[in-house]
């Protein structure tokens, strides 16, 4: 699949805003200024922004408790996401979900999720409402590898197969779920070898190269708006920071992730390919890293200086009857 | 003269005629039609009590068959519900809730909170509740203070053919999700229905019975037993008022402490297992608002804090019944005060 010029400066700005986003939030977050649990998507951004280059807004996706990445990916405002996760009233749940709950379902983003393995299910509900509305649209859940070992998730598989179901699976793989190796949790040989059990079309997938997830996604998508039902893309990628903010990865070998930035980053692989093939130059690039730099200056400026939740917000949007 | 049907009907009339007014109500649940993919009949069931029968045939593939598949099914319809569509679906017997219990408190009732008031969630799951049945400890449960104790579901639990409807309707048309709990030995009582659409606001409790003596507060099958206990003490001359409940979230406050403060003496009967559950809740609450007001101790007839039996005879022992409730009755009208005592001696 050739992605037109515009194609391949919007996925390096996605990426490259998901990167940004992540690398600030890590910084803010040590220095005490976002509260609770973070999880951060940095190093996994070829995934999201290569799945997410075939959806539109009319399309949903279903995301998981590392969920920065998919909805920036979607399209979803970043001043919005960031005073979300500083809890602001500005926020684009108002303060009240935070950085595991960012939603935005006029955009088909239906949400970062707490739970592992949430998302499936409701995906595989999206992709009912799309199918009998007729429209051609698709659903995507993410899971990570930690949310594929879920029964959840098995359940979607099937009851996607069974109903013919325009869903997409993309399971992120980084290695680890939680502190726990998907070596050694995952039974299988691997995620794409369990989905072709249920009858669904599944491949494994670089999840470092942009360029290889794109067109294992496309396939996908394709095949969904087609009628063709459900597929799992598998993608192998890498997790740069913990499980959590302040997670300290004693887990993990030495330079692991030092030696996986130096080698496989998918941004830099990213960008060597396009500046080597000429489709794109370093000096358009730099463009891009400079507004995003300036975006989320922007962003994180604003959140700080948005207000908190007003104290009546506690009350609204449920149904209170004590 | 008015027209009855039973319990079941009503319900399968509320379905039938929602179906056909709004296309985006769907149903799903374990063999609600029968007979996907056999070479029988279709239609087989209609759910395993026989409550949607012949609407496979009224709407197709509105009505779906789904696998024994809880945890994706219940999100689907919760997934679905947020994409466009109005799900109906079916969770057989309410004590399967623990197999898809996260989609149904984590995802569906946290939505329109967690995401700033941004997301609507409108599906209704319906599931059975009760014992009576003789089928034992994982198919008779009446787990509606589970569900109660969450907030942003609501959680209805009709006792009549009427309410049912009504609160079906009502529920179909509501933004938000709710849990509807069918007590399955209502299912052939009969009683008079409207041919046409109506509904049945949520939060007003019914004063099914006046009295001037004592406040029998309950809900589902035991506003039945309720109303037998209340007509054998009317014959000793105690007058009781019984109150249906209808919904337990949003809950008639209003009502129950009214009806409290003036009789002053109050029974509260739910079959339900008496720990943390919607029996110590209303007691809590007339305990809380209207203490001035009681004339003696409130009395909970509940089931004891046991799973369901299997044996008849145990599990007739397990449900609270009309005596029980009537010898409840009389403890609260025989109940002296300390000053009351005092004065006497």
């Amino acid at each position: 699949m050739k992605l037109a010029k515009s194609e391949l400066l919007d996925a390096y700005s996605v990426m490259k805003t998901i990167r940004e986003f992540e690398e600030r939030v890590h910084v803010e977050f040590a220095a005490g200024e976002i509260p609770g649990f973070v999880h951060l998507y940095a190093g996994e951004e070829a995934c999201a922004a290569g799945v997410c280059a075939h959806l539109s807004h009319e399309d949903y996706v279903a995301s998981t408790h590392r969920g920065h990445g998919h909805c920036i990916a979607k399209g979803v405002d970043v001043h919005g996401m960031m005073a979300e996760l500083f809890g602001r009233s500005t926020g684009l749940c108002g303060g009240k979900g935070g950085s595991m709950h960012v939603a935005d379902l006029e955009l088909g983003m239906m949400g970062a999720n707490g739970i592992v393995g949430g998302g499936p299910p409701l995906v595989t509900g999206a992709a009912l409402a799309v199918k009998r509305a007729g429209n051609g649209n698709v659903a995507v859940a993410f899971v990570g590898d930690g949310g594929s070992n879920q029964g959840t998730t098995f359940e979607s598989l099937n009851l996607a197969k069974i109903w013919n179901l325009p869903a997409i699976f993309v399971v992120e793989d980084n290695g680890y779920a939680e502190a726990t190796s998907s070596k050694w949790s995952i039974g299988a040989e691997s995620n794409a070898e369990r989905a072709r059990g249920f009858g669904l079309h599944a491949v494994r997938v670089d999840g470092d190269d942009f360029f290889a997830v794109y067109e294992a996604a496309g396939e996908a998508v394709q095949r969904a708006r087609e009628g063709g039902g459900p597929s799992l893309l598998d993608c192998q990628l890498n997790r740069y920071y913990g499980h959590f903010e302040g997670d300290a990865q004693t887990y993990r070998g030495l330079d692991e992730v030092k030696k996986h930035r130096a080698d496989r980053d998918c941004i830099a692989r990213f960008f060597k390919r396009v500046t080597e093939t000429g489709e794109l130059v370093e000096s358009e690039l730099a463009a891009i890293d400079h507004k995003v730099l300036e975006l989320i200056e922007n962003a994180v400026a604003d959140a700080k200086s948005a207000p908190k939740p007003k104290a009546e917000e506690l009350l609204t949007d449920v149904y209170v009857s004590y | 003269m008015a027209r009855t049907l039973s319990f079941q009907q009503a319900i399968n009339e509320a379905l039938d005629q929602e179906m056909a007014r709004d296309e985006s109500v769907i149903l799903m649940g374990e063999d609600i039609a029968g007979g996907q993919g056999a070479e029988g009949e279709m239609d087989a069931w209609g759910g395993v009590l026989g409550v949607t029968k012949g609407l496979h045939a009224k709407y197709g593939d509105r009505v779906m068959d789904t696998p024994i598949s809880e945890s994706a099914f219940i999100g689907a319809a919760i997934g679905a519900a947020t994409s466009g569509l109005r799900p109906v679906v079916e969770l057989m017997f309410n004590d399967f809730l623990g197999v898809c219990f996260d989609q149904i408190f984590n995802q569906a009732a946290k939505f329109r909170y967690m995401f700033g008031g941004k997301a609507e969630t409108p599906v209704v799951i319906r599931t059975m509740i009760g014992a009576g049945f003789r089928a034992a400890a994982q198919h008779s449960q009446s787990l509606y203070s589970i569900f109660t104790h969450i907030p942003g579901l609501k959680c209805v639990v009709p006792s009549t053919p009427y309410d049912a409807k009504g609160l079906l309707i009502e529920a179909i048309r509501d933004n938000d999700p709710v849990i509807f709990f069918e007590h399955k030995k209502l299912y052939p009582l009969e009683g008079e229905v409207p041919q046409e659409l109506y509904t049945i606001p949520f939060g007003e409790a019914e004063i099914v019975r006046d009295g001037e003596d004592v406040t029998i507060i309950t809900l589902a099958e035991m506003v039945h037993e309720s109303v037998k206990a209340a007509e054998a003490m009317a014959e000793d001359g105690v007058e009781c008022e019984v109150i249906d409940l209808r919904t337990t979230s949003p809950l008639d406050q209003e009502t129950l402490l009214d009806c409290v403060s003036a009789t002053g003496r109050v029974v509260v009967v739910d079959e339900a297992n008496p720990r943390c559950s919607l029996a110590t809740d209303i007691s809590a609450l007339i305990a809380q608002n209207a203490f001035d007001a009681l004339k003696a101790p409130i009395k909970m007839v509940t089931a004891p804090h046991t799973p369901v039996p299997f044996a008849d005879n145990l599990e007739d022992l397990y449900k609270p019944n009309a005596e029980k409730i009537a010898s409840a009755v009389r403890e609260v009208m025989e109940y002296q005060t300390w000053e009351a005592t005092a004065s006497k001696n």
